[in-house]
């Protein structure tokens, strides 16, 4: 087992950034920490690179205890969200960094920092300095400065979060690619959900200082612990009480089973090659459904159409939490 | 572009000429006379200890200004600019009361070269402190956490991170200091005594120059000095850009 964090508390005044934290990441996984702004990702993160000290708790990793050693000596390379680059050192002496820390010779130097700008593509830009790249091609630089010292773990703290969401979509398919040729046991911050179910090979969920589950994109996605998970994992709706995601909903004119619910259309909303219905049921709900634009058009629904909606078969389903609550 | 270079140019270009114009040997003449000889040195010596000084001191308060938090740091902010705000003979004035023959300190220095080193040092205090302390703050923590994580210990990531960032800033504010120093006056006329050979500075050489109608000498010192201020910014120039292309 890579990382073994356990135990972990870290407050910070009275504001509690993390709270009981146990968690086991395996070697050689490209893991997600996922969860909302200010939940503990990061500072989970951080604890994991050294960078933060736990108030409790230990941290080991690659079986080593690593609670007490210091970011240097942990082996770790660590991607900032805002690349963090030397601005006055080259491309390649950004690279080289962590190999003339170790004083490697010369020309072992040399021959690493070509292949890994290789591996990110940089290659042409080895000379230039980090100003005079893009924002994309400072990331694949640090990530490269990050791999160059060939840490036990990579830790990337929402790597992609600083970037337009063209160059974001290109660098999150180009780390998995990245991934299963290098291997390194990876951990990555990030609030994208989308970015987390495409990459990784395990999501942890984090939310207020705590785990609210842990499992594999499919896992979380189908069987979500709570509805916190739920809703944060994509878009949710209520429908006869119940949480259920609006692509389960089937919208129909007539009605399919005892479970289906009369309703009116009160809005329709196409966003590309989806529709997304809101239905005022006579029982006082609002449910929001989403379908292709072709099935919407098929069924000619239009505001203030009756229709009925009903689960589809198979659809995850959990109980509403109260409003109250 | 054009004004501020007339606005610039045009005096130098006479001071060069009124220097120039008893042609070379009258302007060597001019630096040969052994107590110009001995005041230009005294000046160039103490502007290059005090420009130094400042280097090293200046860079470690502009350093405890922004990493560290204390009572009374507020306060030192604006001591530090004190002498920038001070009218440089109120700043002779300070120094003569505090250093003079009736020193409170105890440190009878009136009438000496320390004096010069010291009224000069008192000066030129806020320049390489002001300059590097706005590029200080705008270093981002987490390019010295990326340097850590990569190995580097705090002296090395001071050494190879943080100081060739600092480096422009250090040798732009020693550039100020040092021309400062090489023309400085009303801070160390008082405590100095101008005793020749021993505290006379370049300045009050000119001053003399002219009071006994000698221009030609003044100039000559003026160009000398001006030469030996040019050199120095661009030494520094070029070792700043060595330094930052070196890492």
């Amino acid at each position: 087992m890579s990382i073994e964090v356990s135990g972990v508390n870290k407050r910070y005044g009275d504001f509690v950034a993390l709270e009981d934290i146990n968690l086991t990441i395996p070697t050689g996984q490209l893991t997600a920490l996922l969860g909302p702004s200010g939940g503990g990702k990061t500072t989970l993160l951080r604890v994991i690179a050294g960078l933060e000290t736990p108030d409790t708790g230990t941290i080991s990793i690659e079986g080593v205890e690593a609670t007490a050693l210091p970011v240097q000596k942990r082996n770790v390379g660590f991607v900032f969200q805002h690349y963090a680059a030397f601005k006055h050192l080259t491309v390649a002496k950004n690279v080289a960094f962590g190999l003339e820390i170790r004083k490697k010779p010369r020309a072992e130097i040399a021959a690493k920092v070509e292949e890994l700008l290789e591996l990110v593509h940089l290659s042409q830009f080895a000379d230039r300095l980090p100003s005079q790249l893009s924002g994309g091609q400072r990331q694949r630089m640090a990530l490269a400065r990050a791999l160059a010292i060939e840490p036990s773990v990579l830790l990337l703290d929402e790597p992609f979060g600083a970037l337009d969401a063209k160059v974001r979509k290109e660098l999150r398919d180009w780390l998995r690619r990245l991934h299963d040729e290098v291997h390194v046991t990876t951990v990555f911050v990030t609030h994208d959900q989308e970015e987390a179910l495409e990459v990784a090979d395990e999501i942890v969920v984090v939310n207020q200082g705590g785990i609210e589950q842990i499992g594999t994109p499919e896992q979380l996605y189908d069987e979500p612990a709570n509805d916190f998970v739920m809703s944060f994992l994509g878009d949710v709706t209520t429908l006869g009480g119940s949480l259920i995601r609006p692509h389960d909903v089937e919208v129909t004119t007539s009605p399919l089973s005892e479970h289906s619910l009369e309703g009116t259309v009160s809005r329709v909303l196409r966003i590309g090659f989806e529709v997304r219905l809101t239905v005022l049921t006579d029982d006082g709900e609002v449910v929001t459904a989403e379908l292709t634009r072709t099935h919407a058009r098929a069924l000619q629904l239009e505001e203030g159409a009756n229709v009925f909606v009903t689960p589809s078969p198979g659809a995850y389903m959990m109980p509403a939490p109260s409003l109250a609550g | 572009m054009l004004w501020f270079s007339l606005l610039v140019l045009i005096p130098l270009v006479a001071v060069i000429i009124t220097a120039s114009s008893g042609g070379w040997s009258a302007f060597a003449n001019q630096l040969q006379n052994e107590q110009t000889a001995a005041a230009i040195w005294l000046t160039i010596r103490a502007a290059l200890v005090v420009t130094l000084i400042n280097v090293v001191i200046g860079t470690v308060i502009a350093w405890v200004l922004v990493r560290d938090k204390f009572w009374g740091k507020g306060l030192l902010e604006v001591i530090i600019d004190i002498p920038f705000a001070l009218p440089t003979i109120v700043a002779g004035l300070v120094l003569l009361s505090l250093y003079g023959a009736e020193s409170p300190l105890g440190l009878h220095w009136a009438n000496t070269s320390r004096s010069v080193y010291l009224a000069l040092a008192f000066v030129t205090l806020p320049f390489v402190v002001r300059m590097v302390q706005p590029v200080l703050e705008e270093l981002d923590a987490d390019v010295e956490e990326a340097a850590a994580s990569l190995g580097a210990s705090r002296f090395t990531t001071f050494r190879r991170i943080i100081l060739p960032s600092l480096t422009p800033a250090i040798a732009a504010g020693a550039a100020l200091s040092f021309a400062r120093g090489m023309g400085e006056y009303g801070s160390l006329v008082l405590l100095s005594g101008n005793l020749p050979f021993e505290s006379e500075v370049a300045s009050v050489r000119i001053l003399s120059a002219i009071e006994n109608d000698n221009p030609e000498g003044a100039a000559a010192i003026a160009a000398m000095l001006l030469m030996v201020s040019l050199l120095v910014i661009v030494v520094l120039d070029l070792l700043q850009r060595r330094m930052v292309r070196r890492g």
